[in-house]
């Protein structure tokens, strides 16, 4: 194999979860490592290495992607939005509190990549229907719950946040 | 899980592109949504030296629809056609919902999609149904291609390493009575097409055919137009017997391997299955717009 | 609804889960989120081949890569006498390969550098030249007298493992052969993986300074680890501390020990550094633990009107390259011999041989005790073959063979006491809960405008909760659990277990038992698993046992807690002993309602006013040898629709009907049921790790190893009975394997009613579209 150029990392700054943040990162550094390692936000798990789980997921400029499938130079000047971010004043986001109200998750492995994309699915849809969750949460794999109470979850969450809008 | 080393590049403007495409040549992969490059380049089964992202390059992430047709840029993402409202045009909106999961769909782009070439591709069969080609540039010319031509084999196209594709031009159907409809068998979500069948048929007002177009993914080397089923429909009044007639020629096209998703007898049944149904749902969709 | 932690008298009741807050933040603390100062990565060079001599191996290019610090290879562990572990089965495994490799991806050299991006690219440099050698892929292959030999270092020159049997074979076959019915059918449950989304991983930090290894590791076993460690490294064992933190499910992948953990150890020791190994994906389907690859065939007698007489099961077991089971030690086919299932069978023979062949080692019990899931759905097929002959119902055929509740406990054939069970009320809430008459009618109806419907019926019973240490050890150890209680001056307790959860809900189900034995919350009680410096010694959570075993022990734990207890309320109480009862929530003077005192005052008493003589503090530890297994049961019905055109299988509806005893908390219990369900869905419907006849792995990713989505998974409808455990303290059975255990023998019993009109008695999982079509064609079937 041909000699690579030693340490090119470069600045990256991102918006994450409202704080600006910097690291550096390597042009190859993933998203996902970017946000665990440098920034030490470790809610944000990784699962696979063929973009098929969703442990990864998070916001990019608002829309749910699997953060080890995105470059971290690539997020440079982006908002991200983290599972550590839902969380206002100490009163759990919506979802968080159904997801635990209704047993939306075991592991809870796959949790933090579920509620991103569950995010972004009641923000665009806030009455979805159970097919529509099913799908809207498709990728994003759960081993442990049949993901019979996590359906049962984002509904819950659906309902109660039609009744008090919340943020995020 | 971690791509060999490579130098990074987000050029702002094309020349910029075309500058970094002629310092680097063959070394150097243009990076658009990053859902095919970066899966392979995780697995080391790609190892760039370079990468070019043209995700800045924000004019090629708009569509425009004129009365010739429409022109969609290739980095218009999967999910933005997913969500957009071209009524002449109803096999993107049926075919992007198949396209992977959700979440890949937010970032991959169309093309990307088609820069890949992936036989098993959806938008491959989805818009060689609508008759596109691509407009192809470099900093030398623009060229403009059937996009039968540009797909050249498995995981090859007519793309020349100093040329970046920038744009799918669809034109406009024969007539504005367009129905279409994308069947894909998956294993399961975010599988590849076992099979999959693009159709968009258009309608003249007494029934007739006026234009037809099949796409098939999985079914040969490269994404396919089923150029022989189509013009059996042409000209003539879908019914129920028509339909049998070119589902059975539907799967006389193509020529698809036996492998672990099935065998290439399976594959060609599905495919007149798919035609059958997909045409029969065009039908009943039709005649409800009649009687309405 | 779920009910807050802080509910009296919690047992039965769903208690919203006390690990979740952090886990619903992200604050969960999964391995791969530990990070240590001055922390190295490491990677391993795996085998390309899957039976290849190794010629030479270079690793001048790879140690050129900066930030490498070591790299290991067989011949390096060899002199340390640790190129090769022993496995829990009894047999061994190489660590990294010495003279030649046994399966595609195997381990053979372990590179250790400052980031992970390096140690990969180091691993990529490794030269290594192999001579490619014959692969045996088929066992069937591997058992014929030319099959070139795998294992060259065994004294045995065959590739045949063990042969293992069990029940009465004579007695068996003549039953058989004056039976006036036999059924005959060869079930193959081909080789899956348990894949939890968190892979596997560990860091090893030895400090040469105190001599004390700190080992974290993605363990469902952290004390049989550590003890399997000692036992491998030399460490004495009060020096290494096995910390296993929030696991991201397990499923039996993370019991056995792995090459990669053995290496980072090494590889520590010798640098007196932290050493962390996550593997990726692909080396987690590819290399560790897979599941089942049984291939069964099963003969059942019976009379004209449908009684089983007997049952005689031969199987081959194909175990890769190493048998690297995770049984209990005499058990080389785990509990296999459970086979009889739910059926009063007179007499029965099974018997095991295990084969080597050129694929990854294992098998391990994947969300399934030991091989149950292999005997279950074995029997639940065949019993659905003897309906079909004998032209009866499948509910019915059961119902005629049942164990019936006055048996109890109920002596099997092959040697097993059967605790409680009433088989028929399971049943019969099943068939009531889908109205099994419609459903039939429906079937009826829709068969005879030509679509292909089918309803299938499993009625299993597991085995679960190993178990009693007359029979059960793991590499000598008993397979006992333990629990220890401290209650702190102010009425709160910590609890601690030798089990080690991965999502099952211990830290609320356990502080639910602990609870309600003294009058506290769940609230009030935190339970901690996982670190044995501070746990109980205790064998693990997996084969559904922790709430046989370990509940057992916190419960027992309790109640030694109470003893103390109430001499301390009756000294409060200015009372004698014998006139304290315990009400279930407090101590009361006898005769005397309003004089109570509660866990909390007795709590204060023990470390402030004690009894004359009376020694201080609150605790109690009790190690629970259970009496016997637990034998947890379901019936499980299933509709589907077969696509003529596709050959996709579409599930229309479930009902499972579990009676897994006394049940802690409902809530929990639904999910285990309802993830179990996922899991067994899978098994039946795209779950396969299938090799190419050169041994290559064609499912080594998410990509081709296909598991659920929402999408996929079907709606579950859920029921329940209780019939309590006779001998488990409180009565419980265990829940988390019955689902898998019990669901894929109903979905094929579906699909085989589906086409049992045109002679199909059987049909091989999984059931990927093209299978199905393929089975339709040939019947004339497809549109
Ligand atoms: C889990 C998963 C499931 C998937 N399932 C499906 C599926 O079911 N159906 C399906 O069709 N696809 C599927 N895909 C692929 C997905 O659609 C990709 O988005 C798409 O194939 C590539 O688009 P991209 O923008 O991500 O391209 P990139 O990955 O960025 O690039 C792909 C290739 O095209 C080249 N390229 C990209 N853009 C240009 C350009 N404008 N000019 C010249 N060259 C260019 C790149 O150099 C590279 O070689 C799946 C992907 C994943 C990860
Ligand atoms: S880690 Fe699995 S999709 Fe990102
Ligand atoms: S809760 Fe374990 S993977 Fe979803």
């Amino acid at each position: 194999m041909e000699s690579r150029k030693e340490d090119a990392r470069r600045m990256v700054s991102v918006t994450i979860n409202g704080e600006m943040r910097q690291g550096l990162a390597e042009p190859r550094t993933l998203l996902a490592y970017f946000i665990r390692e440098t920034l030490g936000l470790t809610g944000t798990h990784v699962g696979c290495d063929t973009t098929s789980c969703g442990a990864c997921t998070v916001l990019f400029d608002g829309e749910p992607v699997k953060s080890c499938t995105v470059l971290a130079v690539q997020a440079d000047q982006h908002q991200i939005d983290t599972v550590e971010g839902l969380e206002t004043d100490n009163v759990l986001h919506p979802l968080q509190q159904a997801f635990w109200d209704n047993h939306g998750l075991q592991c809870g492995f796959c949790t933090p990549g579920m509620l991103m994309t569950s995010v972004a699915l009641l923000q665009k849809n806030p009455h979805p229907t159970e097919s529509e969750i099913r799908h809207g949460i498709s990728g994003n794999l759960c081993r442990c719950t049949g993901y019979v109470n996590i359906v049962k979850a984002i509904t819950d969450a659906s309902h109660k946040m039609q009744k008090e809008p919340a943020e995020v | 899980m971690f791509p060999s080393a490579f130098e990074y590049y987000a050029p702002k403007t094309l020349d910029e592109v075309y500058g970094l495409l002629a310092q680097y040549g063959d070394e150097a992969k243009i990076l658009a949504g990053g859902q095919s490059l970066l899966p392979m380049m995780k697995l080391r089964l790609a190892a760039p030296s370079v990468l070019i992202d043209i995700g800045s390059l924000g004019h090629l992430s708009s569509a425009t629809e004129t009365a010739e047709g429409l022109s969609m840029g290739a980095l218009m993402r999967h999910k933005t056609i997913e969500t957009s409202h071209w009524p002449h045009y109803p096999l993107l909106r049926e075919t992007a919902p198949w396209i992977a999961d959700p979440l890949v769909r937010n970032r991959g782009t169309i093309g990307g999609s088609l820069a890949h070439a992936d036989p098993a591709a959806d938008w491959g069969a989805a818009l060689l149904a609508l008759g596109a080609s691509v407009q192809i540039e470099s900093r030398d010319r623009i060229r403009h291609m059937a996009l039968e031509e540009f797909f050249v084999d498995l995981y090859t196209t007519a793309l020349e390493p100093q040329e970046v594709l920038t744009r799918i031009v669809i034109p406009v159907p024969a007539t504005a009575a367009t129905f279409a409809r994308y069947l894909k068998l998956e294993r399961k979500v975010g599988d590849f097409a076992v099979v999959g069948v693009a159709i968009t048929v258009s309608l003249a007002i007494d029934g007739t055919v006026a234009q037809a177009g099949i796409g098939m993914a999985a079914m040969s080397g490269v994404p396919f137009a089923a150029h022989q089923t189509e013009s059996l429909l042409v000209g003539r009044q879908l019914t129920p017997a028509l339909i049998k007639e070119v589902s059975e020629s539907a799967s006389q096209e193509g020529d698809p391997e036996s492998d672990r998703r099935g065998s290439a007898e399976y594959k060609r049944s599905m495919a007149r299955v798919f035609v059958e149904r997909g045409l029969s749902q065009i039908l009943q969709q039709w005649e409800s717009t009649q009687s309405a | 609804m779920a009910i807050e932690a802080t509910e009296t008298r919690p047992l039965g009741k769903a208690i919203k889960r006390k690990e979740d807050p952090r886990l619903v933040r992200g604050q969960g603390r999964y391995l791969d989120d530990i990070v240590l100062p001055g922390m190295l990565y490491m990677a391993l060079a795996r085998s390309p081949y899957a039976h290849a001599r190794i010629k030479e191996i270079r690793l001048d290019q790879a140690y050129q890569v900066p930030g490498v610090k070591a790299i290991l290879t067989g011949a390096d562990l060899e002199k340390m006498n640790l190129s090769w572990m022993p496995t829990l089965a009894g047999d061994r495994q190489m660590v990294l390969a010495t003279g030649k490799v046994l399966f595609q991806y195997q381990e053979v050299a372990a590179v250790v550098a400052e980031s992970r991006a390096a140690a990969e690219d180091a691993v990529q440099l490794i030269e290594i030249d192999y001579e490619p050698l014959a692969p045996v892929v088929d066992p069937y292959a591997a058992l014929k007298a030319d099959a070139p030999l795998l294992r060259e270092d065994r004294d045995q020159k065959d590739n045949h493992i063990f042969h293992w049997e069990v029940g009465d074979r004579k007695a068996t076959d003549d039953a058989l052969a004056s039976s006036p019915v036999v059924v005959k059918e060869f079930i193959r449950m081909p080789r899956v993986h348990p894949a939890p989304v968190e892979p596997c991983g560990c860091i090893a930090d030895y400090q040469k300074a105190t001599g004390k290894l700190t080992w974290y590791v993605t363990s469902q076993a952290p004390h049989a680890h550590r003890t399997v460690l000692a036992l491998v490294s030399g460490l004495p064992e009060h020096m290494i501390h096995v910390i296993s933190p929030d696991i991201g499910g397990g499923f039996g992948n993370k019991v056995p020990v792995y090459p990669g953990y053995v290496c980072s150890v090494v590889m520590s020791l010798q640098l007196g550094r932290p050493v962390k190994w996550v593997e990726t994906r692909t080396e987690n389907i590819a290399t560790t633990n897979f599941a089942r690859d049984y291939h069964m065939t099963a003969e059942i007698g019976a009379t004209q009107e449908g009684i089983v007489t007997a049952l005689k099961v031969a199987t081959i077991a194909d175990h890769g390259a190493f048998d690297a089971a995770a049984d209990p030690s005499k058990f080389p086919a785990g509990l296999f011999s459970i086979v009889t299932g739910s059926y009063d069978f007179p007499v029965a023979f099974a018997e095991v041989d295990g084969v080597y062949t050129n694929k990854a080692p294992g098998g391990v019990a994947y969300r399934c005790s030991f091989r149950v899931t292999e005997a279950s759905y074995l029997i639940e097929r065949v019993m659905n073959t003897l309906a079909l002959k004998l032209n009866l119902d499948p509910a019915e055929i059961r119902r005629r063979n049942f164990i019936r509740p006055e048996q109890f406990p109920y002596q099997s054939p092959l040697g097993w006491t059967y605790d409680s069970g009433n088989y028929d009320a399971t049943l019969n809430e099943a068939l009531k809960l889908v109205d099994y008459e419609q459903l039939r009618k429906q079937q009826a109806e829709r068969r005879a405008g030509g679509e292909l419907v089918g309803i299938g019926i499993s009625t299993f019973t597991e085995i679960v909760g190993a178990g009693p240490s007359n029979t059960f050890d793991i590499l000598g150890i008993k397979m006992f659990d333990s629990c220890e209680i401290r209650i702190h001056p102010t009425g709160k307790a910590i609890a601690r277990l030798g089990t080690r959860h991965q999502g099952q809900g211990h830290e609320t189900t356990f502080a639910q038992v602990i609870a309600d034995e003294l009058g506290m919350t769940a609230a009030d009680v935190l339970i901690e698993e996982g670190d044995t410096d501070t746990a109980p010694y205790g064998l693990g959570t997996y084969a559904s046992r922790s709430t046989p075993t370990a509940g057992g022990a916190a419960a027992l734990a309790a109640r030694r807690i109470r003893q103390k207890a109430i001499q301390i309320a009756a000294h409060l109480l200015e009372v004698s002993p014998d006139d304290v009862e315990w009400n279930g929530e407090k101590f009361a003077a006898k005769g005397l309602e309003s004089r109570a005192v509660g866990m909390s005052e007795v709590a204060l008493a023990a470390y402030t006013n004690l009894p004359e003589g009376m020694e201080p503090g609150l605790e109690a530890t009790y190690y629970y040898d259970p009496p016997n297994l637990t034998f947890p049961n379901g019936a499980y019905v299933a509709m589907v629709a077969i696509d003529r055109g596709t050959g996709e299988v579409k599930v229309e509806r479930f009902v499972a009907v579990d009676d897994c005893g006394t049940v802690i908390n409902p809530m929990v219990v639904d999910g285990q049921v309802h993830g179990g369900l996922t899991e067994g869905f899978g098994i039946a419907f795209m779950q396969e790790i299938a090799y190419d006849e050169d041994g290559n792995n064609l499912a080594p990713n998410f990509m081709e190893y296909l598991v659920p989505t929402a999408v996929e998974a079907p709606h579950w409808e859920t029921g329940r009975t209780v019939t309590p455990s006779p001998h488990h303290p409180i009565g419980a059975k265990g829940v988390g394997e019955s689902p898998n255990v019990g669901s894929p023998a109903a979905f094929v019993n579906a699909v085989v009613d589906a086409l049992s009109p045109y002679g199909v008695t059987n049909v091989e999982i999984p059931l990927f579209p093209w299978k199905v079509w393929n089975v339709l064609k040939e019947l004339g079937l497809t549109q």
